[in-house]
């Protein structure tokens, strides 16, 4: 069970990190399309996909029953899951680990939902710092408009509903992002984030990431024929 | 009633200030006679005019059948099912434990938080970090942990199952392949980490070696001086455990 917090592993961990509707996804493949193509050995892992908790997660979400706590501690579940049986051997192996959305996801999203921070840090204590984080960043007003122009059906705790910030479903998102921005802003020295100016053009930011990579992994240990 | 507390922060959105009743626990291993006396306590703490919520581990609506699920698969990393228990104890203590001390009942709790450190701690888990996991549960009014030697624990889970429990013998920690040696072996180490527990959070040990109409007795004695003293509040004592 001892994750090696510390340890250093012969892969990387690469972090995307950002408000919805700032172009993470995005950004984030394309890098993984670019590290396969160019025939690395690169593995990508979504927030929020181990089958095995998916299946808790959506009824409790569909119930409602979930309160700040119990939302917070669902999603370290299904992190962890993905992270001791995907990432972290993954990361022995040698991988690159591309992640949407890492564990600073959750400070932002539960310290928002009233979830103590010290705690938040503590509970996910397990989970290695990436060697990269990108953060997104984007003025809260076009990240707003991207998304509400999309995609206006937004789902109970997507909107921050469980917080009764407002009645409105859209006007409770807006609040509720704004307060994600500001704790995400909080982390950036923290955790030593890497700032992407989300508001560049798709490829402008992803020449900016691939150059970003190039220089701080030395992609030449990771080609899939170079033996370790 | 004396004022709650937790043993680091309040979660999020629980108000501790309205809880009127009391949190007991019963702690011990399978076989120690828990749920017997427990049951037991309950009619007659009823019998005393008490209101009476009973709680337990994977009892939760939540995750508990997801948990039960994921258990019989075995599928999970120890810290994957830590973190599950975790989710299911704070939706019962959220949604069960709280309304229930809000009501002024009296919660009998079959096994608690330590139950849960416990078993991350022998399956690797850092102390440090399943303290802070469940920092966040309510301090119990009493703590009663029911000590069994081996041999008699051995013995009763014979008489009533006729084989040892997958999980209760640790066969997931690799500790045998025997399961007979490796029930012995993990229920010491879970025996160990409870002695490591027991002066931070304040255990008061049960013999529980005894019969059933003896140790209800004892349990009856300690309740009752705990209940009397709350009734009382001139003379009570210093609330137990300790804070971080």
């Amino acid at each position: 069970m001892m994750t090696g917090v510390k340890e250093r592993l012969p892969g990387k961990l690469i972090a995307v990190e950002g408000l919805d509707g700032s172009g993470k996804s995005t950004q984030i493949r394309l890098v993984h399309q670019w590290l396969q193509s160019k025939g690395h050995r690169v593995f990508f892992s979504e927030w929020n996909s181990s089958v095995l908790v998916r299946e808790a997660t959506r009824k409790a979400k569909k119930r409602h029953l979930l309160t700040p706590t119990t939302f917070s501690l669902i999603h370290a579940t299904d992190f962890a899951d993905r992270y001791e049986r995907q990432m972290l051997p993954l990361l022995r192996a040698g991988y690159l680990v591309l992640c949407d959305r890492y564990i600073f996801t959750a400070f932002a999203r539960d310290a928002v939902r009233g979830c103590d921070r010290m705690w938040l840090r503590k509970m996910y204590g397990f989970a290695r710092s990436p060697d990269i984080t990108l953060f997104l960043k984007l003025p809260l007003g076009v990240a707003l408009g991207r998304i509400l122009q999309g995609r206006p059906q937004l789902k109970h705790f997507e909107a921050g509903m469980d917080l009764n910030l407002s009645p409105d479903v859209t006007e409770s998102f807006r609040i509720f992002q704004e307060r994600v921005l500001k704790e995400y802003l909080c982390m950036v020295e923290e955790f030593g984030f890497t700032v992407i100016d989300a508001s560049e053009s798709v490829h402008g930011q992803q020449v900016t990431i691939r150059g970003l990579i190039q220089d701080r992994v030395d992609l030449g240990l990771f080609h899939a024929k170079s033996v370790r | 009633m004396s004022p709650k507390r937790t043993y680091g922060m309040v979660p999020a959105g629980v108000d501790l200030g309205k809880l009127s009743g009391s949190l007991i626990v019963i702690e011990g291993p399978d076989s120690s006679g828990r749920s017997t006396q427990i049951a037991l306590l309950a009619q007659w703490l009823e019998e005393q005019g008490h209101a009476v919520a009973q709680a337990g581990l994977t009892r939760s609506t939540l995750v508990g059948l997801e948990l039960e699920r994921a258990k019989q698969g075995n599928t999970l990393s120890p810290r994957t099912l830590s973190l599950f228990y975790a989710t299911d104890f704070y939706d019962q203590l959220e949604n069960r434990i709280v309304p229930a001390l809000r009501a002024g009942f009296v919660v009998l709790a079959d096994r608690y938080v330590y139950t849960l450190m416990a078993r991350a701690i022998v399956r690797g888990a850092e102390p440090e970090w399943a303290a802070w996991v469940y920092s966040m549960a309510i301090v119990p009014d009493a703590i009663f942990y029911m000590t069994v030697s081996l041999t008699t624990l051995v013995q009763r889970m014979f008489q009533t199952n006729s084989e040892l429990d997958y999980w209760e013998s640790g066969m997931d920690c690799g500790l045998s392949r025997d399961w007979f040696q490796s029930f012995v072996r993990y229920q010491r180490r879970i025996r160990n980490e409870f002695l490591k527990m027991q002066r931070r959070y304040a255990f008061e040990l049960v013999n529980a070696n005894r019969s059933i109409a003896a140790v209800n007795r004892d349990l009856r004695g300690r309740i009752q001086l705990f209940l009397d003293r709350a009734e009382k509040p001139e003379a009570r004592r210093v609330t137990r455990g300790q804070a971080r």
